[in-house]
């Protein structure tokens, strides 16, 4: 659905909503998945992002992305120096991603004490993104909502045991999108929060013993 | 939300409101959000709107490439032309000022997208300050403005490398002029005229920025819209009306667009970006952003 604030909106730093700020977007949420400042950053572009990507300061919005900068943040013009001083170690790659369903896209590899993620996400124009990878599972993430993405074996009460997870943890859930290969294989989980579920419900989540793996990502969009 | 102007214009009419009015209801209705909360992001958006036109007045904001900036300090100053001292002219200097804040990586609202983002902005203050409108009824403008740019999201496109800038500036041109039109004093349904009178001037623009960049034709593109823009809204509220209703004027802007070749979708394969200049100025200048970066 479309909203009066998508269109008037959203403030940012210039130039290109989808170069600048929708890179900012898909910076910030690499980062959500480590909990923080990368130490290391490997950010492969493909397409219109490797094309044009400097002239837009894709780079440096991608950058303040991963250091936490917000899209209407005036340091993203600076991103580059400051990352060096608070040592993330970034690298830039460009790279042909065969599957990429879009032009504005990247892979974002990052490290933090050990932690890793891998996420792979395009801007969608307006600011708008979708992460369509995390870690290599497939997911459907927009950054409009807090959100958490499982997978888990397919087994019966599955769900409502979640659901109750959340519920313990007084988190109303917004979406909840389920999605499985074949009966009896993996589901993979899609679930958009209203309120921000902590770490401690993360890891009761990841605590379950038929579910494979979990992450939570935080809202970087949306009013 | 509307996904037919003619839908809100009918309502509108219905309930005897202002198209502002029912598009903060249906917003309210959407997100289960208070409209004062609306009005309040609106209002927000309106400050940083204000305040990226008088960063952009100063002139002295170049973009990376060094391709645009220094102009709306010109047109600002110069005493020669036509239109000097009148807020025809002041509007083209907003316009103009605003997109070279963007180019510089300074903080602007995105309306609908950034590269379209100096035309409702330089419409709505100018219009705003040569005929003394409150601030209240500027944010019932940039209501109304949302409103048309969500029914040309939904029935187009607000995306220069889906439909060419017809979907960004020729978006913008179209939601600044029916607001503006509101603003003034227009019936609902002389908004909907607005909206077409000005589109229909934009059909068919190509996006073909240099380099790919949002900076050359961009920011001279939001000046000439706000005038086309401008041309549509002083019809409209003269009570001049155009024979297709504004949904079909915004359906085949989206067709143009999807038909556009790919070349003139932001590609930089074609239109000016593809000029023998375009492509020299292109090259040159991509070295420089890469240069002065270390
Ligand atoms: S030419 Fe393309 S990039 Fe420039 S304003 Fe128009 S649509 Fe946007």
């Amino acid at each position: 659905m479309v909203s009066l604030l998508d269109i008037i909106g959203p403030v940012m730093v210039g130039p290109s909503s989808s170069h600048t700020a929708g890179a900012c977007r898909l910076g910030l949420l690499a980062r959500g998945l480590i909990g923080g400042t990368p130490q290391s950053g490997l950010l492969q572009l493909h397409g219109s992002f490797a094309r044009t990507g400097e002239g837009h300061g894709t780079d440096k919005a991608l950058v303040g992305g991963l250091l936490g900068f917000r899209p209407d943040d005036e340091r993203i013009r600076e991103a580059l120096q400051i990352a060096e001083r608070e040592g993330l170690d970034y690298k830039f790659e460009k790279v042909t991603i065969a599957d990429a369903a879009h032009p504005n896209t990247v892979r974002i590899n990052v490290e933090l004490n050990g932690k890793k993620a891998t996420m792979l996400g395009s801007s969608l124009g307006a600011g708008r993104i979708m992460v369509q990878e995390i870690d290599g599972y497939p997911v459907e993430v927009t950054g409009n909502l807090h959100t958490i993405v499982l997978v888990a074996e397919d087994r019966k009460g599955s769900i409502a045991r979640i659901t109750g997870v959340l519920a313990e943890h007084d988190i109303n859930i917004a979406t909840l999108r389920l999605s499985r290969k074949e009966r009896g294989g993996d589901a993979f989980m899609v679930i958009e929060c209203d309120e921000e579920p902590d770490k401690k419900a993360g890891e009761e989540l990841r605590a379950l013993d038929w579910v494979r793996w979990t992450r939570r990502l935080p809202k970087v969009s949306g009013g | 939300m509307y996904k037919a102007l003619a839908d809100a214009i009918k309502d509108a009419e219905r309930d005897k409101k202002s198209l502002a009015q029912v598009a903060l209801a249906a917003e309210s209705r959407d997100q289960g959000r208070p409209v004062e909360d609306i009005r309040a992001a609106l209002q927000r958006a309106l400050d940083v709107m204000r305040s990226a036109i008088e960063k952009g007045l100063v002139g002295d904001l170049y973009s990376a490439s060094g391709l645009v900036g220094g102009d709306a300090a010109k047109l600002r100053t110069s005493a020669k032309g036509p239109l000097a001292q009148t807020p025809f002219r002041d509007i083209l200097t907003r316009a103009l000022a605003v997109q070279e804040v963007n180019a510089a990586m300074g903080v602007i609202v995105a309306a609908p997208t950034a590269g379209g983002a100096g035309v409702l902005p330089a419409i709505l203050t100018g219009l705003a300050k040569a005929k003394s409108v409150s601030d209240e009824k500027v944010v019932d403008g940039l209501a109304t403005a949302g409103l048309i740019g969500a029914v040309v999201a939904e029935r187009a496109s607000l995306s220069g490398a889906e439909g060419g800038c017809q979907a960004e500036t020729g978006a913008a041109a179209g939601m600044a002029a029916g607001a503006a039109t509101e603003m003034l004093g227009g019936t609902p349904s002389q908004v909907g005229h607005a909206v077409a009178l000005t589109m229909q001037g934009m059909l068919g623009l190509v996006c073909d920025p240099l380099g790919g960049l949002v900076e050359l034709p961009c920011v001279f593109r939001n000046a000439t819209g706000a005038a086309i823009a401008l041309a549509g809204i002083e019809m409209a509220l003269a009570g001049i009306t155009f024979a297709i209703p504004v949904d079909e004027v915004i359906d085949v802007m989206g067709e143009i667009g999807r038909e556009m070749d790919v070349r003139y979708r932001e590609t930089a394969g074609g239109g000016l970006a593809a000029t023998p200049t375009g492509r020299r100025l292109a090259k040159e200048r991509l070295y420089q952003i890469k240069r002065s970066d270390g």
